[in-house]
């Protein structure tokens, strides 16, 4: 039975980020598909230029300098002419780059203007980001929407800009958020807010993961960001303000749930669970993962995470709530109908 | 001036027996034997490390891996960090400041003899006492665990909430009890350098290394202390209901990483400084030129050493600062480029017109020049706090402090072993093992950190004990991890060099160079009290001016 589950949870995982990716990798920061993202872009671009600029100079000046000053037999025995500075060529080497830095911090601070002081539309989507150890809580404060691990954005036309704000909060330890396609990383750390901003230019799925090393499960903290088209994101948002729908067939599993810890933790709108230490579950299969992406939503990987939750992530906060495998599948039946 | 008669005639006396020599070496208060407990103590711990990075490498040499559970890889990280800076790097730079600043200032010992043995010993007992956690980690549940909060060790990970146990009280004391060691080694350095220096040296015919070394001492004063500080901090916080850094209770968490990083930025030039002045006595000897520009060389460091202090923010740019902090931290950082470059630049000049011999010191030494230079272009992409945000805990940033700490720090500390060890043993390491010690490392070292850009760039966060295939980073961590057992296998011949050399090398004798400072002046290895008269010296190259009687280079300076 337990390797069984092993080879569940482990098969859950595995193969799942799909075919290799048109850029290297689906989180390549060298593939940007948003305004921030973009201009960090340009600028390494500049950075990386000049940067090589420099290397071919002096690495070439090295490699002369090798060949050409190697000892050689027909010196052997006799000392080198002793030259100990020159100030013109002193000054030269100090002058350029500091000229260079110049030019490098210009625009590198634009850049920084650019970003962190950018304005924020009225029509802005805003997003609460709240870290946990080791998942993601998103709330949409006006939309009355909470959920967790996938977080659901428009996408932001270039002509008519939607961006989406977040606001970056922790409840237990630092943790970082970071899609390199959408944008550089930004730091969730408990009592002092943080925020940064998404344009997506692209429909699509991009992934990311906790950048800050939050705890045992740091590696397993994954982000996913689904970019919406206008009609889907509102769509979505309509399903998730919805309470649970409750279908009395599944009531064996929904007592389980209702009468073990599980409601210390999580919430289901409109049923006795109000916990809010773990994710909310009120939508919980309108999300294509569990266990912040570690795995994919099938009833077969939520029996196994219930069950035994180090199995598929060892070390996360979720416990073994010592039921057995038949109450596992239950439990597991019951919250498959919350769509 | 004939060397031989310079030192005193050793008794050939029977051999001690080995609890007498042991005591010895225990109770020395002698600057060389102490210099050699560091540098054994450090070489010790650079083997515990080592072991632990290979195994966080063989967990990542694919997807999914199932070498180590996550609680055993982050304690492995954790502790690989510490042990590298703390009891590997800042040691070993300790070891050969001690060694060597009295013989090339021209001094019998250290300025405090006894300050030295205690901060040895001090610096010993923290280094145990951190391996001490893999027993005792754990407090009363008996099994024991190593510290998993990272080496930097952000807070509030390491409040009580979240780190139980004792573990990270053994990461906490052991730094705190090492600091001391290092804060006492500082001023003893300062104190050496500036008083004990032998007729005739001023301070602008010392040699560079007691220069940069000066440099070194006041960073580590500067920066252990707030280091020390915080540390007190966080016990008052895990023990006596303190909320400095307990976020839970209002505290800061972006207060300790400014303790931290204000520390620990200055702590790289602490380290490079050192690694610095290996190169420039490695480098004019090796091509038989003095240094170019000296006074612009002595200008650059002290100029790094202040500007070090102002750039610690860097390590923070995602942390949320406003955008005028980015940009602050972003030109003082970018500025310290300036005054590195020169260095670099007048390296190349001292080649520049030389006769450059290639033994393993120098080949190391040259490897230096070309790695930190990559190093210090890709801080420079770094220092542009835009691109940072990108690149910051990713692996990007760990190929580039290690490009930092391995290809230059690392690379000059083998050739300054190399270069020195005929003075230390009396005997010449075989040069043919020195130069496959060379060649394996300097592939392993651009198979493993060469590669480890790309998953950074790829996405790839350090400090992950797994990841997913399809990420496109399975086939660089492969490379990465191939490239440890070359490096490995570098540092096997290099341990079995030292020791066969030891007891079956060429006698050296006094100066197997034809060096120009004054260490090369006494026996191989130097009598307990250095120079049987003290020197008097005229130039920055005393034994130029000996050798060359009808150039000396008194007429330059």
């Amino acid at each position: 039975m337990k390797r069984g589950l092993i080879a569940l949870s482990a098969s859950a995982v595995t193969g799942f980020a799909g075919p290799v990716h048109p850029f290297l990798s689906p989180t390549n920061i060298f593939a940007p598909a948003s305004t921030p993202a973009q201009s960090i872009f340009d600028l390494s671009v500049f950075v990386l230029e000049v940067t090589a600029a420099i290397f071919i100079v002096v690495f070439s000046l090295l490699a002369y300098a090798v060949v050409k000053f190697r000892k050689r037999t027909t010196t052997e025995g006799r000392e080198p002419a002793q030259v100990y500075g020159s100030t013109q060529l002193e000054l030269a080497w100090t002058v350029i780059p500091v000229l260079i830095v110049v030019v490098l911090f210009l625009a590198a601070a634009r850049v920084i203007a650019s970003i962190q002081n950018a304005a924020r539309p009225s029509n802005a989507i805003q997003v609460t980001v709240i870290g946990h150890q080791f998942w993601w809580e998103y709330r949409y404060p006006g939309l009355k929407v909470v959920t967790a691990n996938e977080l659901h954005i428009p996408v932001s036309d270039p002509a008519h800009p939607t961006p989406t704000f977040l606001t970056l909060l922790s409840a237990d330890t630092d943790h970082s958020f970071w899609v390199p396609r959408l944008a550089g990383k930004t730091d969730l750390i408990p009592n002092h807010p943080n925020s940064m901003w998404l344009d997506p230019h692209q429909t699509g799925l991009y992934l990311g993961q906790c950048a800050q090393y939050c705890g045992t499960q740091h590696a397993l903290m994954l982000l996913r960001v689904y970019v919406d088209s206008r009609e889907d994101f509102d769509r979505w948002i309509r399903v998730q303000s919805q309470p649970a729908h409750v279908n009395s067939k599944v009531s064996v599993g929904q007592r389980i749930f209702e009468t073990t810890a599980c409601v210390n933790c999580h919430t289901i709108a409109g049923t006795a669970a109000k916990g809010t230490f773990g994710p909310d579950l009120t939508h919980l299969m309108s999300r294509q993962t569990i266990a912040s992406g570690a795995a994919k939503n099938t009833l077969g990987t939520l029996i196994a995470w219930i069950y035994k939750p180090d199995l598929m992530k060892p070390g996360s906060k979720m416990p073994s709530m010592g039921l057995s495998i038949q109450q596992s599948a239950a439990v597991a039946t019951y919250l498959a109908t919350l769509r | 001036m004939s060397t031989e008669s310079i030192a005193w005639p050793r008794p050939a006396a029977t051999p001690l027996p080995w609890v007498e020599q042991l005591h010895q070496w225990v109770t020395t208060v002698d600057h060389k034997r102490l210099g050699l407990l560091y540098m054994f103590y450090a070489l010790l711990f650079l083997i515990a490390g080592g072991v632990e990075a290979t195994i966080m490498r063989i967990q990542l040499i694919r997807p999914l891996n199932h070498f180590v559970s996550p609680q055993v890889f982050n304690r492995m990280f954790t502790m690989h960090g510490t042990t590298m800076i703390f009891f590997v790097a800042m040691p070993v730079m300790f070891g050969f400041a001690n060694y060597l600043i009295p013989l090339m200032i021209g001094a019998r010992d250290m300025a405090f003899p006894r300050l030295n043995a205690f901060s040895f010993w001090m610096t010993a007992f923290g280094g145990l006492l951190l391996y001490f956690s893999f027993v005792g980690g754990d407090g009363l549940y008996g099994a024991g665990n190593a510290p998993d909060v990272g080496w930097f060790a952000y807070a509030p990970l390491t409040a009580q909430t979240f780190s139980p146990g004792h573990s990270t009280d053994f990461w906490t004391l052991s730094l705190l009890v090492s600091g001391f060691g290092s804060i006492g080694t500082a001023i003893n350095i300062i104190a050496t350098v500036l008083c004990s220096r032998c007729k005739g040296m001023t301070l602008g015919k010392m040699p560079l290394l007691a220069w940069l070394n000066l440099t070194m001492a006041g960073l580590v004063i500067l920066a252990v202390s707030p280091l020390t500080a915080a540390q007190v901090m966080l016990l008052v916080d895990r023990y006596l209901g303190g909320h400095f850094f307990d976020t839970q209770a209002g505290g800061s968490a972006v207060m300790w990483m400014h303790f931290f990083w204000v520390f620990g930025h200055p702590e790289v030039y602490v380290l490079v400084i050192p690694a610095f002045a290996f190169a420039s006595e490695i480098i004019p000897v090796f091509s038989r030129k003095a240094i170019f520009g000296y006074p612009i060389m002595v200008a650059a460091t002290v100029c790094i050493g202040f500007i070090s202090m102002s750039v610690w923010a860097h390590h923070m740019f995602a942390v949320g600062m406003s955008a005028a902090g980015n940009t602050f931290f972003v030109l003082s950082t970018m500025a310290i480029a300036v005054p590195t470059g020169i260095k670099i630049f007048n390296w190349l000049a001292t080649m520049w017109g030389g006769q450059i011999h290639f033994e393993t010191p120098m080949l190391f030494c040259i490897a230096f020049l070309f790695q930190f230079l990559i190093a210090g272009l890709t801080g420079v992409m770094q220092a542009a706090a835009p691109f940072d945000w990108q690149l910051t805990a990713s692996y990007f940033v760990v190929a580039h402090f290690h490009y930092v700490i391995v290809g230059a720090i690392l690379f000059t500390l083998f050739g300054a072993v190399y270069y020195w060890f005929p003075k230390m043993s009396g005997r010449m390491y075989s040069e043919r093992f020195g130069k496959l010690h060379f060649w394996l490392f300097v592939i392993g070292f651009h198979l493993t950190f060469d590669f480890m850009h790309v998953p950074g760039v790829l996405g790839m966060p350090r400090r992950i004990y797994t990841y997913e295939p399809g990420r496109g980073w399975d086939i660089w961590n492969l490379i990465i991890t191939v490239g440890v057992f070359f490096q490995a296998a570098g540092v096997l011949v290099f341990v079995v060099n030292l020791l066969w050399s030891y007891f079956r090398g060429k006698v050296a004798g006094n100066d197997p160079w034809d060096a120009w400072t004054l260490e090369w002046s006494t026996t191989s290895p130097p009598p307990a009290y250095n120079f049987a008269t003290l020197p008097e010296v005229g130039s920055r190259r005393p034994l130029w001016d000996l050798k060359h009687p009808e150039d000396p280079d008194w007429q330059y300076e």
